[in-house]
């Protein structure tokens, strides 16, 4: 990256097509009336996020018919720039048709996705992804708004950064959606810690609840733990069942024989719904071994086992 | 689209007279002026004349150094650690005062140099924007302080700080003085012999010069260890080859943009066309300008514009092909507002607002008269796009 970073300035030269047409030309800009709603037999709801001294705002327009829960017109208004108008104008034309409950799906992944030229390109460069944030978090209001709870039954509120009031859920969605790992990114894609800094970590002017640093090091470890959680084996398709067996040979199996002069080939692997039969061929001093059809063989069934009881296992 | 330029506060266009007596010094006459033969010699005239330009533009003593580097920003960084390395670290004057309102090239040096251990004030503005005397008699250390450092004009809002009595005040307290003057230079008349300064900056990209020149004044008899060492360019001031095309470009801006006339110049047509154009802009709702006009360099206009963010504003603008300026947080690479603004943040909310408008002498009545046009439409374009806005509000 550094050739491309000695010549500044570049901000603008990141913006697709499609921002800057939707920000010179929104189509779905404006206001919606209580009259227009009456009309449609509709619902209004008006949603706010942000505020200008945030130095991004918007509010979103919804009508929503209540017997099916569908957004049948949907206005945004936004103070912010340019990429901030025009991921407010994407996000509403991607509310329209569907029900409350799917619009609140809308991520600002789907947002900035919505805005690309080609899918290869991002719409925007990262440390204008936060403005997508914007439109993800107005919409959560909005259908708060409808269903007439509060924005923190949706999901936990706890603000992070005041200054760009940014809460824990979507700085930890962030994290997770773009796979984050720094906190300049997340400064990029939130907004949180791009002001007064006090929330990036310790030390800064003002002592905070939560720190970024500390967000990011626990959602990365909680990301890192989901992953190694083993799946269960009977969900699991053949193929990975497979590679989960394989693994236990590798990992539990092989080495010992090895250490022996010895070593086992999986001949085949029969699956039926109720139970999984490995079929191995013993190598070198395994082979005719006195043991290899007693000890060695419960051996290895016992470590697949460990995996799940369903295996068996039989010398070919 | 024709396209108006009104940013000339980030750069200039060259003088078509200043880019005639740099062409040669681009082609034919190519000699490096420090060998001996006639390929060298033949550019010495060239370049004791930009020299001449030079004194007389800034109204230096013969004997006193106007070296030539690349830029201000160079300048900035000699002054400030040069006085690191032969005051700073060897006596006990180890005290630096600047202000919240610099130019990255001071204010982040003096960063820098306080990460090394360097005590460092950073002068507040007033409520008009300016650093004033009284601030300066408060943070200085008398014997203490090495060194004040104080921008000549701002580059946001041309507002134009009491040089002269500044430089008095750090002089009765045994410090030294430098200012950037790289927005005064053609706007103001600028006279390091009245102002007694002992360090003054320039660059010739910012009063229709080249860019990748500048000039550093240097009081005699004041000697500073060198950014740049190595060769004997500059009196062994300043290593490396000189730019002589840029030297002789920036000596023929200079002498354009300072001599009674130019500034005259300056100070009646310039003025009154930003005058008109800040008429316009203050005759809409809900927008101020920073600074009052006649604290300000005479082409500088930094406006806020209610419920409108200055990228977005930026856009539409250059949409339609005028160029203009902000320090909004949301047209920087980092989000980070620009200091001036915040700085400058008194009624307003300049962090997210604010924009500038900065003319120069090439600046016509009719571009001025299609920019108040665009500016109008772009207000009420975004204004009805704003969920903040609220008139009058």
């Amino acid at each position: 990256m550094a050739k491309n970073d000695l010549v500044g300035g570049s901000l603008w030269d990141n913006y697709s097509d499609k921002v800057s047409e939707r920000m010179n030309n929104p189509k779905h800009m404006g206001e919606l009336s209580e009259a227009e709603a009456k009309e449609l037999s509709g619902k209004l709801i008006v949603a706010d996020f942000g505020a200008e001294s945030c130095g991004d705002a918007v509010r979103l327009y919804w009508i929503v018919d209540p017997k099916t829960d569908i957004i049948l017109k949907s206005k945004f208004k936004s103070f912010g720039c340019g990429t901030a108008i025009a991921s407010s104008e994407t996000m509403a034309e991607l509310c329209l048709g569907k029900t409350v409950d799917e619009a609140t799906k809308i991520t600002n992944i789907d947002v900035e996705f919505a805005m690309r030229d080609n899918p290869e390109t991002p719409a925007v460069p990262p440390q204008k992804m936060h403005c997508s944030v914007m439109a993800y978090d107005v919409i959560k209001q909005a259908a708060a708004n409808y269903k007439g709870v509060d924005f923190s039954t949706l999901e936990d509120h706890e603000i992070v950064c005041e200054c760009a009031r940014v809460s824990m859920s979507t700085i930890k969605d962030a994290i997770r959606i773009n796979n984050l790992t720094t906190v300049e990114e997340i400064t990029q894609y939130t907004k949180a810690g791009a002001f007064c800094k006090s929330c990036i970590k310790p030390g800064g002017h003002e002592k905070k609840e939560y720190y970024l640093v500390d967000i990011l090091r626990d959602t990365l470890a909680e990301i890192a733990k989901e992953k190694n959680q083993e799946q269960d084996y009977s969900t699991l398709s053949n193929f990975k069942k497979t590679v989960a067996i394989e693994k236990v040979f590798d990992g539990d199996i092989r080495p010992l024989l090895v250490s022996d002069g010895g070593n086992v080939e999986v001949e085949d692997i029969y699956f039926d719904p109720d139970y999984t039969l490995v079929s191995i061929r013993y190598k070198g001093a395994c082979a005719g071994c006195a043991s290899s059809t007693t000890g060695t063989l419960q051996f290895i069934q016992s470590k697949l086992q460990e995996l799940d009881e369903s295996i068996s296992v039989r010398m070919v | 689209m024709e396209r108006i330029y009104l940013d000339n506060n980030a750069t200039t266009k060259i003088d078509p007279e200043v880019l005639n007596v740099m062409m040669p010094l681009l082609s034919e006459k190519y000699g490096n002026p420090n060998s001996l033969h006639t390929f060298g010699t033949e550019v010495h005239p060239d370049m004791v004349k930009a020299l001449d330009q030079l004194y007389a533009g800034i109204n230096a003593s013969d004997n006193s150094d106007i070296i030539i580097n690349s830029c201000a920003t160079e300048g900035n960084n000699t002054v400030l650690k040069g006085i690191y390395f032969d005051i700073i670290l060897k006596s006990d004057k180890k005290h630096l005062i600047t202000t919240q309102i610099e130019h990255p090239a001071v204010s982040h040096t003096a960063d820098f140099l306080e990460s090394l251990g360097v005590t460092v004030t950073r002068l507040p503005v007033s409520e008009s924007g300016l650093i004033t005397p009284e601030s300066l008699k408060e943070a200085i250390v008398k014997d203490k302080t090495a060194l004040v450092s104080v921008m000549w004009a701002n580059n946001e809002t041309g507002l134009i700080n009491p040089i002269k009595e500044l430089a008095q005040i750090a002089h009765e307290n045994g410090a030294l003085f430098h200012t950037d003057a790289v927005q005064a230079i053609g706007k103001i008349s600028v006279d390091v012999q009245d102002t007694n300064v002992d360090f003054l900056t320039f660059s010739a990209h910012k009063f229709h010069g080249p860019k990748g020149v500048g000039g550093l004044y240097i009081k005699d008899p004041i000697k500073l260890t060198p950014l740049f060492h190595g060769g004997e360019h500059m009196g062994g001031k300043r290593a490396g080859t000189i730019n002589v095309a840029g030297m002789v470009g920036m000596g023929k801006a200079m002498e354009l943009a300072t001599t009674k006339n130019a500034i005259e110049y300056e100070n009646s047509v310039v003025r009154r066309l930003r005058d008109k154009l800040e008429d316009a802009i203050i005759s809409l709702d809900d927008t101020i300008v920073i600074g009052s006009r006649e604290d300000r360099t005479p082409n500088t206009i930094l406006a806020s514009f209610k419920g409108i963010e200055g990228e977005a504003f930026l856009w539409d603008l250059n949409q339609n092909g005028i160029a203009a300026s902000t320090g909004s947080a949301c047209s920087s690479e980092d989000l980070e507002p620009d200091p001036t603004f915040v700085a400058m943040s008194i009624d307003s909310d300049l962090a997210h607002t604010g924009l500038r408008f900065s003319l120069s002498r090439f600046t016509t009545e009719e571009e001025i008269d299609r920019a108040i046009e665009v500016i109008k439409s772009s207000v009420k374009r975004l204004r009805e796009i704003s969920s903040t806005y609220v008139k009058g509000e």
